[in-house]
């Protein structure tokens, strides 16, 4: 049936608080998911005051210095600090957005930060993606195209290439993908809204000739009729991107071929 | 332990190529129970403390028998189509599944046909 309770030992208890340095006067504390699947022991929320003084305005800025100067063992990933690499998503004050560009001066309050809902969790912050990743190479995002390669670019007019204006911007940061409901209860055969937009990226490209295979594919009352446009993928994308929109999109798509 | 390739596990079965007909029956019959429930309601209210000769002389005239029976063809499609699509959301023992989706299936069609037979019951006679 439903699984309504928590695998054993996915319980986070109250974990170590670390205080603040002497003298510091703007200080906000950190709550932070700490697991570590070597120790066999339970999840645990660790305290984190932190001088914003001494720190970046950004809630990635603080992890950096938790890391650095408090607690070496906090592990999390990161890269380009600045909301193109789309390693730091995190669920940060009960959404999951970029760390990076979420100013600590927006969170009223504790700063509370888990990693992204519903991924197995390899260590701390650090979420599996290898289920949305092979979900990604399953659509084949890459340009399809029976005829042969001219010697140049392929052309692609003006309002073609707008086309793809709101989906190649996509960083698979997978914010919306572990904010879906659908996506929780049915992951393994429901493609998840970021790999939904990403399809309808190579559906939308006038220059791909692989639409009709690309459709095929998606036409599963699993892959894709899963999406019930709960919206929770459009509402927590950190690049302001429409998720939903594109797999209605596609829904479209595949309602003209009846 | 699965062994097999997050790609494998992905890929599954394959498509079923088949799921925007659920997706268009849906919405359809659901297009059609706005106005049918709307009509149906407002006599329904108008009706609920007629006598049953005054009710039966409602059921029998104009087009009404083929509206009712039309709202109860779309009001069970619709409503297995949408707890089939609950019970494949929420329940993931294949085998539960399977018997919650024949019991809701069979129901419909039960609960459908007896009702279809009461409105032709009131409209002609017995």
């Amino acid at each position: 049936m439903v699984e309504l309770t928590l695998p054993a030992n996915s319980r986070p208890t109250e974990g170590k608080s670390f205080p603040a340095e002497a003298g510091a006067s703007n200080v906000k504390t950190f709550k932070v998911y700490r697991y570590d699947p070597d120790s066999g022991d339970n999840p645990r929320i660790d305290s984190f005051e932190v001088d914003l003084d001494k720190c970046g305005p950004m809630v990635l800025d603080a992890l950096i210095k938790i890391k650095n100067e408090v607690d070496s063992t906090l592990t999390f990933r990161r890269s380009c600090r600045e909301g193109v690499c789309g390693s730091c998503a995190f669920n940060i004050d009960g959404a999951n957005t970029l760390a990076c560009t979420k100013p600590i001066s927006e969170i009223s309050g504790d700063v509370k930060i888990y990693p992204l809902p519903h991924m197995p969790v390899i260590k701390d912050l650090v979420p599996d993606l290898n289920g949305p990743y092979a979900q990604y190479r399953a659509i084949e995002p890459w340009l399809q195209a029976d005829t042969p390669a001219p010697n140049r670019e392929r052309l692609q007019s003006r309002d073609d290439r707008a086309k793809l204006d709101g989906l190649w911007e996509c960083i698979l940061c997978f914010c919306c993908q572990t904010s879906c409901p659908s996506y929780w209860w049915n992951g393994d055969r429901y493609m998840g809204p970021a790999i939904l937009l990403q399809a309808y990226r190579w559906i939308a490209d006038s220059r791909d000739e692989a639409t009709g295979k690309r459709l095929d594919s998606l036409n599963d009352g699993f892959r894709l009729f899963r999406c019930h446009t709960i919206m929770n993928c459009t509402n927590t994308c950190p690049k302001s991107l429409n998720p939903g929109q594109a797999i209605g999109k596609i829904k479209e798509a595949v309602f003209q071929r009846l | 332990m699965d062994m097999r390739s997050p790609l494998s596990r992905v890929r599954g079965l394959g498509s079923s190529n088949d799921g925007i007909h659920h997706w268009w029956v849906q919405r359809l019959t659901g297009i059609a129970l706005v106005p049918l429930v709307l009509w149906f309601v407002f006599y329904g209210v108008a009706l609920a403390s007629a006598d049953l000769a005054t009710v039966k002389a409602w059921v029998g005239s104009h087009y009404n028998p083929a509206l009712l029976i039309l709202l109860i063809v779309c009001l069970f499609h619709h409503g297995q189509l949408g707890l089939q699509v609950v019970i494949e959301d929420y329940v993931h023992t294949e085998s539960t599944k399977v018997a919650l989706l024949i019991l809701v299936k069979l129901s419909a069609v039960l609960l459908g046909a007896c009702s279809a037979f009461a409105v032709l019951r009131l409209t002609f006679g017995g």
